[in-house]
């Protein structure tokens, strides 16, 4: 895309997420740059839904702010997208599901379907481009919210959980994908409780217990020597799952 | 249980003899109905989806007054349109009273609440949802509504149909802003209406049933094309 | 989607053709359901349509609703059956004048068991104030029709002062008169009704004629055009030629002619 400049980095400033009267993000500060990928690593209920919600500019938070490089709205909307753990995808073609996305991106008409075509050759389904979007096997779905992701060309792409309901081989296909994305230079921020997908695709970890920022560090050390009591139990997998 | 046994024989025979003046009815019937089912759609779907998805103050008493509108006595209707079109009336120079395109009227601001209502409740649920998703994209607005309106599609064709049922089956508006004219607006509730008052009740029984084979086979249809749809887009 | 967009193409195609029914010469008249349902213009308007090309559009009430429809100029023509309404309504200018076309008459409906003891009476007066003595139920139109005012003034007549005097076992129905008629048939009721409709009417379960011939049933038919003074968009030339054939000699002719089961229903009376 035209990007004269970065949207990122990105910083959260004591941002606080209430709802309900349950403080569920407490004031949460984090700087989120450009290049290795980041994991929002915890347990189910920590938050991490509702961080990547935050970031995305699809929740405003309740105390604190949300940060963007970036004071246009419009150019940083359009700079990140997001993959949520159950694709939606619209009852047309799975292209017409990308080239919907990017009409209302404000691609111009005739370069949509090339876009299109890339990204779902990008994710291995050109083959499928005429076939429903809906009636595509849950891996499908999710690889063609991929794709849609992809004919965007973010500087970041949000993945909240997104093989948290997929068949090994199909997250197999999802992580490769999430690798392109990363090697093409797109910012990954990905929630997972799955530990070893955040072995696999992640450079860093942010480990979010009770809502709030417990530790962050990088990947290998994480694993290895957890700085906290919360993570270590995490890692060894005796957290209380909720 | 003579009588009804009667009157299926008789609907059967009726259906049988294709009578001119039988089908011409039916003809009208369907063409009012038809039309104004899709007059009611036109307006009722966009308010539906805008009611759902906008966000502004009374939306919740609108919600409320759309959904007792549902119930809009087709009598009230038909005597509010009749007082609009009436010579003596603000539209009264359109010479529209007595006339089909009346009819249609009538029906029209009979079913639009219903259309409207139903539309509102699906797209509020499908809202649920897409909003995230529709929202990570930039759609918003009535342009978010109307995706949303096309690709609930089926779900909304049972509202249609909801509103295709009513304007098919009511009496009270088109009695009286089309005044029963044989062979102008008489359609087939008319038609049984008047032949109960003459008295010829198995007659008016079987074209009861012939209307209500008539309205169960358009819904068959509509069921039909909406499974067809429904498995080719999931 | 093709489709579907194909089909919302040939409604709204089928919907703009709709208003051409209306491109045809017609007139409206607003009339009694007495003179609909007995099937009399079924038999009067095709002559009169085929010899002038001009098309009736009838819409039966009551003839209270139906001289209403012509104060409102709904109606280029009304032809109803209640003088004292009907000369009122041209003395107040909605009308340009009366004409009598025909008459039939009345006749008290009850059922065969009779509790009242009526049957074979000549004296309507008589039969009325026995139906109330005896309390035996009896159906009242209730609409304000031409019915409803002429049995209001039987009541009258035979001193009896219904408002006041009415019990539970008179029901006020407000009804045409097939649907009071079939309230009738499911009360064993008394009725008021005109004999077209009464012969036209094929619902009669235990019912029939149990007062017939009283002078005082005679029921008059006028008609009147809409006065185009107030209403210009009543059709004055297509209005009068329906009423100058009525009243025409081969109108009356065809008034006679008809007949259910062997029976005149209407006699012509046009002076």
């Amino acid at each position: 895309m035209a990007a004269t400049g970065r949207i990122l980095p990105l910083a959260l400033r004591d941002a606080s997420f209430a709802a309900g009267g349950r403080t569920i993000i407490d004031r949460m500060s984090i700087e989120v740059a450009a290049g290795p990928s980041s994991i929002i690593l915890g347990a189910n209920g920590a938050g991490k839904s509702v961080l990547m919600r935050l970031m995305h500019g699809l929740l405003a938070p309740t105390a604190g702010a949300v940060a963007w490089n970036e004071p246009d709205a419009e150019r940083r909307r359009r700079l990140q997208a997001m993959v949520f753990q159950r694709p939606v995808l619209l009852r047309r073609s799975a292209l017409a599901n990308i080239v919907y996305a990017l009409k209302v991106a404000r691609i111009a008409r005739m370069e949509r379907e090339r876009l299109a075509i890339e990204a779902l050759e990008s994710v291995g389904l050109v083959h499928l481009a005429q076939r429903p979007a809906r009636v595509l096997s849950g891996g499908e779905q999710q690889r063609l919210a991929l794709a849609r992701a992809w004919a965007l060309h973010p500087e970041v792409l949000f993945l909240d959980e997104p093989t948290a309901s997929l068949d090994p081989s199909a997250t197999r296909e999802i992580e490769r994908v999430i690798q392109a994305f990363d090697a093409s230079g797109t910012k990954i921020v990905m929630a997972t409780h799955n530990l070893g997908q955040a072995r696999r695709l992640g450079d860093e970890v942010l480990f979010i217990h009770q809502g709030r920022l417990v530790e962050r560090a990088p990947v290998e050390q994480f694993f290895a020597q957890p700085a906290s009591a919360e993570a270590a139990a995490f890692v060894k997998g005796e957290l209380p799952w909720k | 249980m003579d009588s009804v046994l009667q009157a299926l024989r008789g609907a059967f025979g009726l259906m049988l003899s294709a009578d001119r003046a039988l089908v011409e009815i039916v003809w009208l019937s369907l063409e009012v109905s038809l039309s104004a089912v899709v007059f009611a759609t036109l307006l009722g779907l966009p308010l539906g989806a805008a009611i759902a998805i906008g966000r502004f103050p009374g939306r919740r008493a609108i919600v409320v007054l759309l959904n007792a509108l549902m119930g809009l006595p087709p009598v009230v209707v038909g005597l509010f349109v009749y007082l609009m079109l009436s010579r003596a009336g603000p539209l009264g120079a359109l010479g529209l009273l007595f006339t089909p395109p009346a009819m249609v009227i009538a029906q029209s601001i009979l079913i639009l609440p219903i259309i409207a209502a139903l539309c509102r409740q699906a797209v509020e649920d499908a809202w649920i949802e897409y909003e995230e998703q529709l929202r990570s994209l930039g759609a918003h607005g009535p342009g978010a509504a109307l995706t949303l309106v096309w690709d609930i599609r089926f779900s909304l064709l049972t509202a249609i149909l909801a509103g295709l049922g009513r304007a098919s089956a009511e009496v009270g508006a088109v009695m009286i802003v089309g005044g029963n004219i044989d062979g102008v607006t008489r359609v087939m509730t008319t038609t049984i209406a008047l032949e109960t008052s003459k008295g010829d009740l198995p007659l008016a029984l079987s074209l009861g049933i012939v209307l209500i084979a008539l309205v169960i086979a358009l819904n068959a249809v509509a069921q039909v094309v909406k499974d067809a749809a429904q498995r080719r887009y999931g | 989607m093709e489709m579907i967009r194909q089909g919302l193409l040939v409604l709204a195609a089928g919907m703009v053709m709709l208003p051409v029914h209306a491109q045809q010469r017609y007139i409206t008249v607003a009339s009694t359901t007495s003179t609909e349902q007995s099937g009399l213009f079924k038999h009067l308007l095709p002559i009169f349509e085929n010899k002038t090309g001009i098309r009736v559009r009838v819409v039966a009430l009551g003839t209270g609703q139906a001289l209403d429809m012509g104060k409102r100029g709904d109606a280029d023509v009304v032809f109803v059956h209640a003088r004292p309404l009907e000369e009122k309504f041209v003395a107040a200018g909605f009308g340009v004048k009366r004409f009598e076309v025909m008459y039939n008459d009345f006749v008290l409906i009850g059922p065969k068991s009779d509790p009242a003891k009526v049957a074979g009476g000549k004296d309507v007066l008589q039969a009325f104030r026995e139906v109330k003595a005896a309390q035996a139920p009896f159906v009242s139109r209730g609409d304000k029709s031409g019915t409803h005012f002429a049995e209001l003034e039987i009541w009258k007549m035979a001193g009896v002062d219904i408002a006041q005097d009415k019990g539970p076992w008179y029901r006020d129905t407000g009804q045409g008169m097939g649907p009071a008629l079939n309230s009738a048939a499911g009360m064993n009721a008394y009725i008021l009704a005109d004999r077209g409709t009464w012969l036209a009417f094929k619902n009669r379960a235990d019912l029939a004629i149990v007062v017939a011939g009283d002078t005082r049933l005679f029921n008059q038919y006028g008609v009147m055009l809409v006065n185009p003074a107030r209403h210009p968009s009543v059709k004055r030339e297509m209005g009068q030629a329906f009423i100058d054939w009525l009243l025409s000699a081969e109108g009356q002719r065809a008034i006679a002619e008809y007949k259910i089961g062997g029976e005149q229903l209407f006699f012509p009376n046009a002076r």
